[in-house]
């Protein structure tokens, strides 16, 4: 993390200027200190590809890459954010010439989501993990997982489709 | 679920944090990592005028092998810790301990200090700490003062640590040859907070066996080893030390559930720390 | 009939094995999903994501802290003073403007949007802020005082049926509301005729699924028109939105109701946003603008809705060889505060399969509901499917182990055989298809039942705690819209007129560019209805898959609905699907015939593939679809004389067997009837009573499968709920009322570690009913797996003589009491140091209560003096910073009190009585913070010794609200500190404190830090 100069005290009472770098481009809002990155990212930059399930840090929904480390944007607040780079899963195939990553498309084709409602944080978690570890073994996988709820795939199809991108099979029923 | 309102203050130094701690009394409040003290804003269980945020001082970002010890600044993350690939030689306990710390997400921005300071009965790292026989750097604007781990936590969310001090760095003695280490915890899920946690360190000529989970703090008890093993009434002495720590009922498990566990991973970790010393 | 095995591995998925020969049909394929290009790449809208209207209000709710109190009053001029409040609605505006909730029962209890005057369950809406932001809206909920008069709280089912309970609904005077018994066929003369009988006593905890997405509701009222327009994410079923109109004074007509493209999930759950749609609704009103709320996860988890709890005894009249002649079942269902719509629908969805998947001619049932201070009910994945087959698979397995015999042969023994199919249950149901046998045969087989025998063998042989469970159970479809009135008599349901049916709808357009557009009312909730339809309907008209575009967001203003429209009772396949099926089918029809001249044949010859409109005598000779289609908007003036154009097609279809209920209460509850059979094989850790799910097979005949992929995809999805269910969720509450699972830290969600990956095979027996022979496939495993699961853990106990299963959840500490030795006791020179234990905690009762005692060198008189003093009482109590008298020996007090960071500030009554100077007093308080409520009460006894005082103190104290909802894990040790603090301080001011200092409790650490070691 870079050293950033001193802020003065920014003031409960007034909206500060927030500016980020929102998937490549630079972009300004402005917050109280109290509003959450996810709201800001939401409803102040209409960015709502980041879903919000629980804002007490444990469903993984609003997931996103400051600086390239995935966190969660409803444990941020929108001023800690101030002059970082933030990933969200709206930038993923932006960066990708308009299509969908071959993570995306993984996803599609086995089916890892339902509802999607959990399915950005996933993707944005997936990214940073991937980055630091391309072929995780299925209970590597799982463990990193195990930091988002889904409620509709039982998970099958996302780790399916992880295990598909980096070419790794998967454990079906390893007993009997 | 929304934070009440409250000032924010990214200072450039830790001298300048610590004044405006200083000035903020009770009403001032510091954010590391913010994966413990976000959660309680948003739920507004916490609702401080001032926050203080640790999170970007190059001064705390201490992370060093030196002397003995391990030390951790306030600015350091648990997935940073992990990171190091020397970790599992300088303090194995730590190694093996950290990946319980929640998930791969919040481990990318809780701190250990933070971890310290806020003082979970079943977080690991105040656990590793206390079985290490670790210490806590605490620094207020006047003065900086070191606590040992063991007399450092008090109860659930409550240390000493005065209002105007921050955790500069926790330091974790490296491990010593010859020594042995061993973790276990059972939670409900992958990355709860334990329902028990048990760390056994082996070192020279007496076992220790940390507890997390079950007292209001972590708690260590030691035993003396008897021609280089455990001592002969080890189940006797787990039974007393589990009632002793006592241990609650929640939703989850029961206090004597709680007691059972540490009769029986305590033996489990004790056995392993022995057998496992280099 | 066809057996397939589509396991997870062997699918093949479009697109990634070659592409099938276009003119195959794509129902039955494996179609990879229309919606996902827009959920994975963030462009999907939810609810909370559309714009709302300029001006529009952020709603925060101030909800109960207690489970059961008498409301008696509210003030918010505080609130009201924060800036950007503009509004706060309480109770008194809902008796102005809106009505009480229609209720499905007889019995005058009233549910309101808004508390009116009791509080009957934790969480309860008291009265909402509207400002400009969320964020503003809560900070103005924290200057809210409301004055609660604590009510004893009805905790559990055994309580609500006690005589002496306080009665939640005052007017109905019993918290027992309902009552009805039901016999069918000749159960007297099966008992008395049997060789033995065999009974079971389970209880099913509270649970729910918790859709990732929480509620949304954007709310507006227009004045002039006297109507409301709201959106939401609220699944169905459309039955309610009568019920919302109704509480909102309006004709259906005036209440526009519409769903967003995209729902966060639902599984049953978003059903009960309705009243939030009435209390936005009210909202809106009363401000004079648009309004908006998220309910968010605390909200979600302690006030949203609840799978009912049940308790269940059921007999079985069994011959020797495992043969059932007939059931005696007893049901009684919590539905918490308030019998919410479509409450008690729970206890009667399964009632025409009561039998489950069995030939069991006679029965008898007596079905109880009971209110209890918790939240109300409502619809759940599984819908009362897992509650009563948790009963009835327990039982066959209890059949098999008092007879001795092999569990498996019990189930084999009792299947209804193929031959009797269509089967009529005795309750009136009608198994519609399926082979029950053969099905379980085939999965017995394929599903390497003898290879999991032999595993367990070999473990067991290693002393391993290993055990095999199964479960068999029919999994009902499209529910008949008449169940419910089973709860009523035959003469209440004569004087109420008949309710039958499930009506399904959907419209089938083409556009003037020859496109396709299909409207359904089917309120997806991210299963995928828009793929499956797009399927159907290219099928129909031989269009590719990606000319049809599906809608499925609703419009109650506009778009073709019935009550029974939306998304639950897995309706959608069956009924949904059909319903397109059938409009499609019907607009192809017509445009067949417009066309049949121009082709020069038939109608019924014309044909339609490969985007081409042809006579089957002269294929070559096709016109293109697109132009034929769009024919009826460019060019009307060329159909055929007296011919409409064929543009827009609605179908209603309902299925042909639902009927009402019989004056002998026989009712058909649902249209169709899937079976399952799950084996599975668990592991229990003998150290730590963990559970391991080894292996776990699922079959399942759901008819025929529209989309295998995604009949897949519902299967896992169920299976991983019903894992949850069995194994980590539950709704936990303290014998108090106060609920304790507000975080998903706390509410136990499984996570990717947690849930195996369960081995699914098929089979499809179509069913008659349905127009595709579908049947419903996504709730079944909530039925079926709980059960088995709870069945092999029966198993793997047995091995070492323990004949009990534990309740739901089964959590390792539950198992680990069952297999662990009694606990060693507390050695001799454990019991603490030379002084008294810090107190101790003792569950059980109210709330925590503890216990401690104290020598202290003051004669009791002393003593007494401090209790009397209020300044002395102000230093003693934690965090008092203002004590000023409100009666004789009574006080109010401002405290902050908490842990660590974690304080609220309370106005809090303190009051000392049975006053027995100088020997006993009883100390109690009570107050509310924004944190929650407490409330304490202490008796103390003063002791004349030797040297001085002995001072016992017993309390008992509860915590209620958030803190415990999201503080469970600590609460108790928390409260004790805080407790202890005071009878600590209390001892230290009598001159007690060297006692103290050589102590090493940590209360007296922490009173020597706090300088009260002098
Ligand atoms: C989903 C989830 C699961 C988790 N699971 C676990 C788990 O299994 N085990 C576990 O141990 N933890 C778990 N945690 C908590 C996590 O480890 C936290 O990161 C840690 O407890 C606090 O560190 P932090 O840096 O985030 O501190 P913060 O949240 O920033 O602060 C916590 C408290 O400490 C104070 N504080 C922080 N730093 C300092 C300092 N340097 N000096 C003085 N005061 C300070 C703050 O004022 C605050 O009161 C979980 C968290 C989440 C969200
Ligand atoms: S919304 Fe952030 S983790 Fe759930
Ligand atoms: S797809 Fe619905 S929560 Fe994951």
């Amino acid at each position: 993390m870079p050293p950033l100069k001193s802020t003065s005290v920014l003031t409960a009472e007034a909206r500060h200027a927030v500016s980020i770098v929102l998937n490549g481009t630079p972009r300004t809002g402005h917050a109280h200190p109290r509003l959450l990155l996810s709201d800001f990212l939401r409803h102040e930059l209409g960015a709502h590809g980041t879903r919000v399930g629980c804002e007490h840090g444990v469903c993984g929904a609003c997931t996103v890459r400051i600086d390239g480390v995935a966190v969660r944007a409803c444990l941020t607040l929108a001023v800690q954010a101030d002059g970082r780079r933030i990933d969200t899963v709206e930038g993923l195939s932006q960066g990708n010439e308009g299509r969908m990553t071959a993570l995306q498309e993984a996803f599609r084709r086995h089916h890892a989501l339902q509802c999607g409602f959990c399915t950005a944080g996933i993707l944005m978690s997936l990214t940073d993990y991937l980055d630091r570890n391309p072929k995780p073994t299925e209970e590597e996988l799982r463990d990193m997982l195990s930091g988002h709820l889904c409620r509709c795939t039982g998970y099958a199809g996302i780790v399916r489709a992880v295990m598909d991108v980096t070419g790794r099979t998967v454990r079906e029923v390893a007993h009997v | 679920m929304k934070p009440a309102p409250f000032d924010y203050l990214r200072p450039a130094t830790v001298a300048e944090a610590l004044a405006a701690l200083a000035d903020g009394g009770d009403d001032a409040r510091v954010i590391a990592g913010g994966q413990s003290l976000m959660p309680m804003l948003n739920m507004r269980l916490v609702q401080p005028r001032l926050l203080i945020d640790l999170g970007r001082l190059e001064e705390l970002r201490t992370l060093r092998a030196a002397d003995g010890w391990l030390t951790v600044g306030a600015a350091v993350t648990q997935a940073e810790v992990l990171a190091r690939p020397t970790l599992v030689e300088e303090v194995p306990l730590l190694a093996a301990a950290l990946p319980w710390v929640g998930h791969f997400q919040t481990r990318n921005r809780g701190t250990l200090c933070g971890s310290v300071a806020h003082a979970d009965p079943s977080a690991e790292t105040p656990l590793c700490l206390v079985a290490t026989g670790g210490e806590v750097v605490l620094r207020n604007a006047k003065r900086r003062r070191t606590v040992a781990a063991a007399d450092f936590f008090l109860g659930p969310l409550t240390t000493v640590k005065a209002a105007d001090e921050i955790v500069e760095c926790v330091r974790f003695p490296l491990a010593r040859r010859g020594s042995g280490h061993a973790f276990r915890e059972q939670s409900m899920r992958h990355g709860d907070f334990a329902i028990a946690a048990c760390a056994a360190t082996v070192n020279g000529d007496h076992a220790s066996l940390a507890v997390g989970g079950v007292a209001e703090r972590p708690t260590m008890r030691s035993w003396p080893l008897v021609d280089g093993r455990l001592p002969p009434d080890l189940d006797g002495a787990l039974n007393a030390f589990a009632w002793d720590l006592g241990g609650d009922d929640d939703q989850h498990a029961t206090a004597r559930y709680r007691r059972d566990l540490v009769r029986r991973i305590g033996r489990t970790v004790l056995e392993e720390a022995l057998s496992c010393r280099r | 009939m066809t057996a397939t095995q589509t396991a997870t591995q062997t699918i093949d998925i479009e697109g990634v094995s070659p592409p099938p020969l276009a003119a195959s049909p794509f129902v039955g394929r494996a179609m990879p999903r229309v919606e996902d290009a827009a959920l994975l790449t963030g462009v999907a809208r939810y609810a909370d994501d559309l714009p709302v209207k300029p001006g529009t209000l952020h709603a925060a709710i101030l909800r109960s802290p207690h489970a059961h109190a008498d409301l008696l009053d509210i003030n918010f001029a505080a609130a009201l003073a924060v800036p950007g409040v503009a509004a706060v609605v309480t109770g008194a505006d809902a008796k102005r403007l809106a009505g009480a909730f229609l209720v499905g029962i007889r019995a005058p209890m009233e549910h309101w949007c808004l508390a009116i005057d009791r509080v009957r369950h934790v969480g309860e809406p008291v009265a909402v802020v509207l400002a400009d932001s969320r964020y503003v809206a809560e900070d103005a909920l924290d200057r809210i005082e409301v004055r609660y008069r604590p009510l004893p709280p009805v905790t559990s089912i055994s309580q609500a049926l006690e005589e002496g309970s306080e009665p939640l609904h005052p007017a109905v005077g019993s918290n027992l509301v309902n009552s009805r018994s039901f016999r069918y066929g000749a159960p007297e003369a099966a008992f008395a005729r049997a060789a033995r009988s065999v009974s079971v006593e389970v209880e099913y905890p509270r649970n729910s699924c918790t859709p990732m997405e929480c509620f949304v509701v954007l709310a507006d009222y227009d004045a002039a028109e006297d109507a409301y327009e709201v959106l939401s994410n609220f699944s169905g079923p459309f039955a309610v939105h009568p019920v919302m109109a109704r509480a909102l004074n309006v004709p259906g007509s005036r209440l526009r109701l519409k769903t967003p493209p995209h729902s966060g999930g639902s599984f049953g759950n978003k059903q009960a946003v309705f009243p939030y749609v009435v209390l936005m609704g009210l909202c809106a009103r009363v401000a004079g603008r648009p309004v908006k709320w998220v309910e968010d996860r605390l909200e979600h988890l302690m006030a949203a809705t609840s799978a009912t709890a049940r308790r269940m005894r059921i007999d079985a009249a069994v011959e020797p060889d495992g043969r059932v002649l007939a059931l005696r079942m007893e049901q009684t269902e919590d539905c918490g505060a308030y019998l919410r719509a479509p409450e008690p629908a729970s206890l009667y969805r399964n009632h025409g399969n009561l039998t489950g998947a069995y030939d069991i001619p006679n029965l008898t049932v007596t079905n109880r509901i009971v209110v209890t201070n918790k939240t109300p009910t409502g619809l759940n994945r599984g819908f009362g499917g897992g509650q009563l087959y948790y009963g009835l698979e327990r039982l066959m397995n209890r059949v098999a182990a008092e007879l001795g015999l092999d569990p498996l042969d019990v189930i084999r023994r009792n299947l209804v055989a193929a031959e009797a199919m269509p089967y009529r249950t005795a309750s009136g149901g009608t198994l519609d298809s399926g082979d029950y046998r053969a099905t379980l045969e085939q999965a017995v087989r394929e599903g390497a039942l003898d290879a999991l025998k032999a595993r367990r063998d070999a473990l067991r042989a290693e002393g391993r705690l290993y055990g095999i469970g199964y479960a068999a159970v029919v999994e009902p479809s499209i529910s008949n819209m008449g169940y419910i009135t089973t709860v009523l008599t035959a003469e209440e349901r004569r004087k109420a007129g008949p309710k039958n049916g499930a009506q399904a709808t959907a419209s089938v357009a083409v556009d003037p560019t020859g496109g396709v557009s299909v409207t359904v009312a089917s309120a997806p909730q991210g299963q995928g209805h828009r793929t499956v339809l797009a399927q159907v309907v290219a099928d129909v008209f031989g269009l590719r898959f990606e000319d049809i575009r599906v809608n499925t967001d609703l419009d109650t203003g506009k778009d073709a609905w019935s009550i029974a429209s939306g998304n639950y009772s897995s309706r959608f396949a069956g009924a949904v699907a059909g319903a397109a099926q059938v409009a499609a089918t019907r607009l192809r029809g017509r445009i067949a015939a417009l066309v049949a001249g121009q082709l020069n044949c038939r109608a019924e010859d014309v044909r339609f593939a490969g985007g081409k409109v042809f006579s089957d005598a002269n294929p070559d000779n096709g016109l293109s679809f697109s132009r034929v289609a769009a024919a009826g908007h460019w060019s009307p003036g060329t159909l055929p004389d007296g011919q409409e154009a064929a543009l827009r097609e609605t179908a209603f279809w309902t299925p042909e067997p639902l009927k009402a209920p019989t004056d002998a209460d026989h009712i058909n509850s649902s249209a169709c009837y899937g079976f399952i059979f799950d084996f599975c094989g668990v592991e229990i850790d003998r150290t730590t009573g963990a559970l391991r799910i080894d292996r776990y097979v699922t079959m399942h005949d759901a008819g025929r499968l529209l989309n295998p992929l995604l009949v897949e995809g519902q299967i896992l999805g169920g299976f991983a709920h019903a894992v949850g269910t069995a194994l980590y969720e539950e709704y936990a509450y303290g014998d108090d009322g106060r609920f304790l699972s507000g975080t998903f830290a706390d509410y136990l969600v499984p996570t990717a570690c947690e849930v195996p990956v369960p081995i699914i095979l098929h089979r499809e027996s179509p069913s008659p009913v349905t127009p595709l022979g579908a049947k419903g496939v996504g709730e079944g495993n909530c039925m079926s797996t709980p059960v088995c699961l709870a069945n092999a853990v029966a198993d793997a106990l047995s091995a070492d003589g323990v004949d009990e299963v534990p309740s739901l959840p089964i959590t390792p500490a539950k198992l680990a009491a069952l297999i662990h030795p009694p606990e060693p006791p507390r050695p001799a020179s454990a019991a603490g140091s030379e002084e008294t234990p810090p107190p101790a905690a003792v569950k059980g009762g109210r709330g925590l209560t503890g216990e401690g005692s104290r020598e202290v060198p003051a004669t009791p008189e002393q003593v007494w003096a401090i209790l009397l003093d209020p300044k002395e009482l102000a230093a003693l109590l934690p965090g008092c910073e203002a004590l000023d008298l409100a009666g004789p020996n009574a006080y109010r007090a401002e405290v902050v009190v908490g842990i660590g960071p974690v304080k609220g500030r309370y106005t809090a009554q303190v009051a000392l009585s049975d006053l027995d100077p100088p020997k006993a007093l009883t100390l109690t308080g009570s107050g509310t913070s924004a944190l929650g409520s407490g409330s304490g009460t202490g008796h103390v006894t003063l002791e004349r010794t030797a040297t001085g005082t002995r001072v016992t103190y017993r309390y008992s104290a509860s915590v209620g609200g958030k803190v415990a909802a999201v503080g469970g894990r600590m609460l108790d040790s928390a409260s004790r500190l805080l407790i202890g603090q005071f009878f600590e301080k209390l001892v230290a001011r009598a001159g007690g404190a060297e006692g103290l200092a050589d102590s090493s409790s940590l209360l007296t650490r922490l009173l020597r830090l706090l300088g009260f070691n002098r």
